[in-house]
């Protein structure tokens, strides 16, 4: 099916133009086609599955145009095992996210379910692009309409939050850019394969002197990372998304939790190894340190917070260190981890901002001292509360558990000394969570208000169900994704090439681990790997 | 010496806009009917334009008036811009004069007289003729600056300019004097066999470049800029920050860009200077409250960015067996996103400044989202270009000033530039975020009504904005016509 990955970006373009056309009053239909253009987009979405054969690491679905002559930029897309769940993460909280906005957004409808097209434009290009120039066009493209979904839509201090996101963005994707065309200078193209190609066969490409590799190299690897890094957030350039978060309206938070961060990581694994392979092992260690210090920090911060909705923001600064300690482990087990909490993490804490949002629609506020006892009038929405703490708090047979699992465990066989401190997170994260879980549900109901709020309508129902169910046979059929993310993984360990890499490997094949679901993964990775290569 | 047909043809763009200034003046005593003065004030401009296609294509390239003049594509490229740039004034204006009840021929033909000084500055081979092309624009636009004499801060902005502007005027004809004075003639062309380590002659490009930095506002050499922009007429200002500004440009283009002599020391004065118009620029934007002002210190701001590009020239110029042609492009490319942008900014402004120009302050722009959707979102996409982001033609336009800054390895100015996006994204944003995410304030008396935008505005907006999207979209054309190897030809 040529074409299909253009379709899939600009399909919600088309329906944001169409959105365009109907009468501002006229929300119910509005609602109604934004809905259905986010649904459509996501049945367009699942059609990649069957294309993208599991064990094939390259490209699939490629279009390959050129675009402007000179600088040679070409419109460049394809889709591997890394963006192809993400791509389809993307496009399954859109719909969730109209849903749940449904009656939660009254003022300037029509622009809201625009602005959420256009983010999500950017955000599946993004993933899709495979010129750097392209990449980058995505990469800011999203930046407006999030701005707006946070500044418009957003609580008392948005507009702080709107120009705080705006700015630490920018600052990040400059310097991306000056790299960009930096790598451009030294290599002549912006196509990432062409690039990934030159700096393998010829690393003296890179410059003159041996010296020079190195340092430019480091260069060029910050320059890239620090966007990144900036997006993850991983600390200590988190600020910025607590007041994102809080300040954001619900659909805005899960967006922004589930695919927005993620395109951090994914950019990591992207560029910032493949290409920078040295680079990215000297900087490990300290990337590793910050990793650690995230996941601590965060699930300490979430532990004391007062607000519900901070609370679960700096749960993301927890878990998303745990995906950056997954990559930058340089292990494959680690990598598939990662790329598996990315999504797991999307899910649950998607899951969980929506509910946080369910709480804020009835008692308009976050405070967790305005809450308490309310499993007694909110029987349905505890049960589901619950689930998914547990699930974003790693239990086994949720998604969470997977994903975390995974980096622990191939971050333990490179280095074992970083899986233990890591470790302390995962049982931080229970902390907070349940600690949080039974000051807001369980005991007596502690303000009077609180008695006669209404259970889950059935449109909250129906999202939180969906939402359930995926946490659900995430954890349970994980290989169903693993399958597909490995070859990718490997590819990337595999382009970062030296025989370091294979040392690093080396202990995962002599001892695989027993007695998990994941096991027939792992097996079957060791085994594909010399065949398909 | 008797001028050949072909020297004719090559000045009739300028000869044209001439010719219609002195119309105009000839006109006002029989028709006061503003329709009539702006269809041939109109007519005006886009004949002078379209004359340059036509003394293109129908003489070709060449020098004229023995080597005075120099018509290539690099003359054609300005030419059609600041005729665009005459054009797109000329349209915004009427509405305005009209409003302020203001005459309306003179001013038609002070632009007209402007913008034939801007042809002839863009097209000079020789520093004389480029000394009467700058006054010609210049005295044009002193006038201009004042041009509502009943308002104080008009008259303010016209004597600070006429004052500061004929002391930089000095700097430059005593730079051409010196530069004469070594080197024998004042024909850039010849100039080339000149000893360039004379102090002398660097001393004597020196005062030009120091004239010429008044004129694009360059920093140290800027504090004119903000009153000047506020002071005068919107439509002026538009016309200042889009026409003068390229014209002054292309002068320094083809001065610093032809002389070998000029190129080899002077990498680290526009270094310097690029670094230091970009900071004043920014950071003098951050605390602005009227839009005007602001957007006077972002023009400062961005011709900070385009002297990169020039350090970028020098550079290469001086370095490089390549040559400079990457960075002449950026110059260009990112010169005609400018004028773009800025014109279809300050035509907004000028519109919603209603009678007198009272409505200029950031807190008048609060809720125009709302108000009024359309202009809200054409000005968004202006800052948005203003300030780089991609689908629009200043995304491309910084794309390639980086592009030509990392090519001469000048990372830390390509840093510089990059911190000074930030801040600019800054201000460029807050004014967004005021027009989609604040409400009018109940104090400043009455919501400020919708403003009607009449036709020939609405044009002006329309052209500005496509061509700020579609530029941002397919940068070929004009890129590999700006980046053809004879753009300077000899």
């Amino acid at each position: 099916m040529p074409g299909l990955l253009s379709v899939l970006i600009f399909f919600p373009a088309l329906g944001g133009l169409a959105l365009l056309l109907l009468r501002g009053e006229d929300h119910v239909w509005i609602r109604r086609l934004a809905l259905t253009v986010s649904v459509v987009e996501f049945a367009f979405s699942l059609l990649l599955i069957p294309r993208v054969p599991a064990g094939v690491a390259g490209y699939s679905l490629v279009e390959n145009y050129r675009w402007i002559t000179d600088p040679p930029i070409h419109y460049h897309l394809g889709v591997d095992g890394i963006s192809l769940f993400l791509v389809i993460l993307t496009t399954f909280l859109t719909p969730i996210s109209v849903l749940a906005s449904w009656n939660s957004i009254e003022h300037r409808v029509k622009e809201f379910f625009v602005t959420l097209s256009m983010l999500e434009v950017g955000v599946v290009g993004v993933f899709l692009s495979l010129d750097l120039f392209l990449f980058f066009l995505f990469w800011e493209v999203m930046l407006i309409p999030m701005a707006f979904l946070i500044g418009i839509w957003g609580h008392e201090r948005r507009i702080y939050a709107a120009i705080k996101f705006v700015l630490y963005t920018m600052a990040g994707s400059i310097l991306m850019l000056v790299g960009i065309i930096w790598l451009y200078n030294v290599t002549g193209t912006f196509d990432l394969p062409a690039i990934q190609q030159a700096l393998q066969n010829r690393p003296e490409l890179l410059g003159s002197s041996v010296e020079l590799i190195r340092r430019n190299e480091l260069l060029l690897f910050l320059a890239f990372f620090f966007a990144f890094a900036i997006k993850v957030p991983l600390f200590p350039l988190h600020t910025w998304l607590p007041d994102a978060h809080v300040e954001a309206p619900t659909a805005g938070s899960v967006i922004l939790a589930g695919v927005l961060l993620k395109m951090g990581t994914y950019g990591m694994i992207r560029f910032c190894l493949p290409l920078f392979p040295h680079a990215s092992r000297d900087a490990a260690p300290y990337v590793a340190v910050f990793a650690i210090i995230g996941i601590i920090y965060g699930a300490l911060v979430s532990l004391v917070q007062p607000n519900l909705k901070k609370l679960v923001a700096y749960s993301s600064v927890s878990h998303l260190g745990f995906v950056v300690l997954g990559i930058f482990a340089f292990h494959n087990i680690s990598m598939q981890g990662a790329v598996y909490q990315m999504l797991a993490h999307g899910i649950s804490t998607g899951a969980l901002f929506l509910l946080v949002g369910m709480l804020y629609d009835r008692r308009h506020t976050f405070e967790i001292s305005q809450y308490g006892g309310l499993a007694t009038p909110l029987p349905r929405l505890a049960a589901f509360f619950l689930f998914i703490a547990l699930a974003s708090m790693g239990l086994p047979m949720l998604n969470g558990f997977v994903g975390e699992f995974l980096i622990l465990l191939g971050t333990f066989h490179v280095h074992a000394n970083w899986a233990s401190w890591a470790a302390l997170g995962v049982i931080l994260s229970a902390c907070y969570l349940l600690w949080a879980y039974q000051r807001v549900f369980f005991g007596e109901v502690t303000v009077e208000e609180n008695r006669t709020l209404t259970d889950v309508s059935p449109r909250e129902k129906w999202i939180l169900m969906t939402m359930a169910v995926v946490t659900l046979w995430m954890g349970l059929g994980s290989t169903f994704f693993t399958r597909r993310i490995a070859a990718s993984c490997q590819n990337v360990l595999d382009q970062m090439g030296s025989q370091q890499a294979q040392e690093a490997l080396a202990p995962a094949k002599s001892a695989p681990p027993k007695g998990t679901v994941v096991i027939g993964t792992l097996k079957e990775i060791s085994l594909e790997r010399p065949g398909t290569r | 010496m008797i001028p050949r047909p072909e020297d004719l043809i090559r000045v009739l763009p300028e000869t044209i806009w001439c010719v219609f200034g002195v119309l105009m003046m000839l006109l006002q005593p029989f028709t006061r009917n503003r329709h009539v003065l702006s269809f041939f004030a109109i007519l005006g401009t886009v004949l002078g334009t379209t004359a340059t296609l036509f003394a293109s294509s129908a003489v070709g390239m060449g020098s004229a008036f023995g080597g005075l003049i120099q018509m290539d594509a690099f003359a054609v490229f300005f030419h059609l811009l600041v005729g665009g740039v005459a054009i797109l004034v000329v349209l915004a204006a009427g509405p305005y004069l009209e409003r302020e009840g203001l005459e309306s021929a003179e001013f038609y033909a002070l632009v007209l007289f402007a913008t034939a000084g801007m042809g002839v500055l863009a097209s000079a081979q020789e520093l004389l003729t480029a000394f009467i092309g700058l006054e010609m624009s210049s005295i044009s636009s002193y006038v201009l600056a004042g041009y509502r004499r009943e308002s104080l801060k008009a008259s303010e902005s016209a004597m600070k300019y006429f004052l500061l502007g004929s002391f930089a005027t000095a700097f430059f004809l005593y730079g051409i004097a010196l530069v004469y004075g070594v080197t024998g003639t004042t024909n850039l062309a010849l100039m080339g066999a000149a000893d360039s380590s004379s102090n002398l002659l660097k001393l004597g490009f020196a005062l030009i470049l120091i004239g010429l930095g008044f004129k694009v506002a360059a920093a140290p050499f800027q504090v004119w800029t903000p009153d000047v922009y506020e002071g005068a007429p919107t439509p002026v200002t538009a016309l200042f920050s889009a026409g003068p500004k390229a014209a002054a440009f292309a002068l320094l283009l083809r001065i610093f860009a032809t002389v070998p002599a000029a190129t080899h020391f002077w990498f680290w004065a526009f270094w310097i200077l690029a670094a230091l118009t970009m900071f004043v620029g920014n950071l003098g934007a951050l605390v602005q409250t009227n839009v005007k002002r602001l957007l006077a210190y972002s023009s400062i701001a961005h011709a900070g960015y385009i002297l990169v590009a020039f350090a970028a020239v020098t550079y290469l110029a001086g370095n490089s067996d390549t040559g400079a042609a990457p960075a002449y492009a950026a110059v260009l490319f990112y010169l005609l996103s400018y004028a773009l942008v800025k014109l279809g900014a300050f035509t907004i402004v000028s519109q919603l400044g209603g009678a007198g120009e009272k409505h200029l302050s950031l807190d008048d722009y609060a809720g125009l989202g709302r108000r009024q959707p359309v202009v809200a979102a054409a000005l968004s996409l202006y800052l948005l270009s203003l300030l780089g982001l991609p689908v629009t033609a200043g995304f491309f336009g910084k794309f390639y000033v980086f592009k030509a800054a990392v090519n001469s390895h000048l990372i830390w100015l390509a840093v510089l530039m990059a911190v000074n996006s930030i801040i600019g994204a800054y201000y460029y944003f807050r004014l967004i975020v005021v027009m989609y995410m604040r409400e009018p304030s109940m104090e400043s008396g009455p919501a400020p009504a919708v403003v009607g935008f009449p036709l020939t505005v609405n044009v002006v907006l329309a052209v500005t904005a496509l061509g700020t999207v579609y530029f941002g979209l397919f940068p070929n054309q004009v890129l590999s016509f700006v980046l053809q190897s004879n753009l300077l030809g000899h």
